[in-house]
């Protein structure tokens, strides 16, 4: 395994104000006793909403940040007494911050950091040249980094983070704020990495579309907690999340009708929404009037989501 | 391959030619407010022909290495009083996530070029009062000579970087820090017995200043310490200088580790 954490903390003191001279020292848990097991080529989806600690994990695993308990280990390393050994086997890519020289073009960039990881010519050349055709980097490769927009900025962090060929990437929300086609190009670009299988990938996200699209193992973590720890199947049948069909009946629903494992949930004229509980589609169609239309409509991980905080936080 | 400090270093310089007017202006400026520091020197000696029991060829001596020490320093590692900057901006994150030393590259990554003016002002000045000053030429003394500019570059760049680091701590330490910096360097720039009682106890002595270019020009010049101490302890700046840059180092890394504590 590539990563490994044991009872990860982290707590933060935070000074407040408490009338109008007084301070008051608060103790924030941002990390609440965190164990992760992640093997080499998992593509792992860090999830949880806002201020769950996800950020502050990927501090702890990426050595920029000491937890204040617990164990880490990645690569095989010890990530803040290890640093520049560690440095050396990961990428990184923090949504809000950059790695680009701002004032040249995105290419001197690249070949700085060919100098910062100090990586043979030739291995540089190759990995920069996938790079520049899996992400269409050529347009803009000579544009200045503070002229590129943010999608085109994203997709040169991406390959700054890459060219020293890590065994690891840690991505914190790299899709945020991006337009639909970066956002679908970086889908691709992560996909593609995925399926190679060289690269461990950590991606903490809020864009469930990137969720959907990426990550086979999804851990949820709330108030620092690790909530759920599997598959997005699983975290639909833990939350029951039910499928629904969609029906266009050919007469208006008379209403006294009762279904067996089925609920009503919704009528709108000819079309009728049905819960299915405990039967299966084939079951329900079964009992139904003539109809004309009918859809099965998977649960979206939105509602997933949402069930999930919503019964964590009350 | 070529060293990375030395190729961030390049990209930095390349990044302020960019932008090549204000580069340009920021460095006249920079050498026009020093030519008004050495006016500040002669309009002192129209007023009083000695300060601290020295006359002007032997004051311009230490008001030289002083002055060319502070603005080497003020070139190497003057920006990193920015930390702050740092911090907010996710800088120091960023260089902590690349194998190299997050202080080297916070100082190539901000290298402030326009300061060069100034050095080669200093250098130029330096040169001008080591002929004007009665120094006792020897061997020794050459030696010294080119010693004590550079040794005085080394201690004001510990002292940048302990000040600093005090950001880790206390995020708006900024104003004091700079009353220091600056407060030490005219502190330097002038013999210490101008200086009295707890004062210059503490800032000479205590902070190590009067090593800085007081006692070097005392060495060079072939003058005892009019307060009292030996000889040799005028050729001891090296070693001064270098308990200062343990101790910055001392300070740096605890702060470092401290960032890594609280993340702010
Ligand atoms: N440097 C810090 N100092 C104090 N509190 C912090 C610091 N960094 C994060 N926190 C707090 O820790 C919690 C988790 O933050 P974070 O890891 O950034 O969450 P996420 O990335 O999941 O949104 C939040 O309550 C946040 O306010
Ligand atoms: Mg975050």
């Amino acid at each position: 395994m590539i990563i490994k954490t044991a009872g990860l903390r982290k707590d933060f003191e935070v000074r407040k104000k408490a009338g109008r001279l007084r301070r008051v020292t608060e103790t924030v848990t941002a990390v609440d006793g965190v164990d992760l097991t992640i093997e080499r080529g998992e593509l792992l989806g860090y999830i949880g909403p806002n201020g769950a600690g996800k950020s502050t994990t990927l501090k702890m695993l990426t050595g920029i940040m000491v937890p204040s308990a617990g164990e880490v280990t990645v690569c095989g390393l010890r990530p803040v007494p290890d640093r520049v050994a560690l440095a050396r086997r990961i990428g990184s890519v923090f949504g809000q911050r950059s790695q680009l020289w701002w004032d040249l073009p995105l290419r001197d960039s690249f070949a700085l950091l060919r100098h910062v990881y100090r990586v043979p010519e030739a291995e540089h050349t190759t990995r920069l040249k996938a790079c520049r055709k899996l992400l269409e980097l050529d347009e803009f490769m000579d544009t200045p980094v503070r002229q590129l927009s943010l999608g085109q900025r994203m997709r040169g962090e991406m390959t700054a983070a890459l060219l020293h060929g890590p065994q690891v990437l840690f991505l914190d929300e790299p899709t945020i704020g991006l337009d639909v086609v970066s956002k679908q190009a970086v889908r691709e670009f992560l996909a593609s990495l995925r399926d190679k299988g060289d690269t461990t990938i950590v991606l903490t996200t809020h864009d469930l579309a990137d969720i959907e699209k990426l990550c086979e193992r999804l851990i949820v973590i709330d108030h620092g907690r690790v909530v759920h720890d599997g598959s997005l199947a699983a975290l639909h049948d833990r939350y029951q999340m039910k499928k629904q069909i969609v029906v266009e009946l050919e007469e208006p629903w008379a209403g006294d009708q009762r279904l067996d494992g089925a609920a009503l949930v919704g009528v709108e004229g000819l079309l009728i929404r049905l819960e299915l509980d405990g039967a299966s589609v084939g079951q329900v169609v079964a009992q139904l009037p003539a109809f004309r239309d009918l859809a099965v409509v998977e649960p979206g991980i939105e509602d997933v989501i949402t069930r999930l905080y919503g019964s964590d936080r009350g | 391959m070529a060293n990375p400090y030395v190729k961030l270093l390049g990209a930095q310089i390349r990044s302020q030619l960019q932008y090549r007017a204000s580069f340009f202006l920021d460095l006249s400026m920079a050498t026009l407010l020093s030519a008004v520091d050495i006016g500040a020197l002669f309009l002192l000696f129209r007023v009083t022909p000695a300060l601290g029991g020295f006359g002007w060829r032997e004051v311009i001596l230490m008001t030289a290495i002083s002055g060319a020490g502070f603005c080497m320093a003020d070139l190497a590692v003057g920006e990193i009083e920015r930390l702050k900057h740092y911090i907010r901006t996710g800088l120091l994150d960023t260089v902590l996530l690349r194998p190299m030393s997050a202080l080297g590259q916070l100082l190539v990554l901000d290298f402030a070029t326009r300061r060069a003016g100034r050095v080669v002002q200093g250098t130029l000045f330096y040169l001008v009062a080591l002929t004007v000053a009665p120094v006792k030429w020897d061997a020794a003394r050459v030696v010294y000579a080119i010693v004590a500019p550079i040794n005085a570059a080394v201690f004001f760049s510990a002292v940048f970087v302990t000040l600093a680091a005090i950001a880790f701590w206390w995020i708006e330490s900024g104003d004091i820090a700079n009353a220091f910096t600056y407060g030490g360097r005219d502190f330097t720039a002038y013999p210490s017995t101008m200086f009295h009682g707890w004062f210059r106890g503490l800032f000479a002595f205590g902070l190590g200043f009067a090593f800085v270019a007081y006692l070097p020009a005392l060495a060079l010049l072939g003058l005892s310490e009019p307060i009292g101490l030996p000889d040799w302890a005028r050729w001891c700046s090296p070693l001064v200088t270098l308990v200062v840059v343990l101790i910055a180092r001392a300070t740096w890394l605890a702060g470092l580790r401290r960032y890594g504590s609280t993340g702010s």
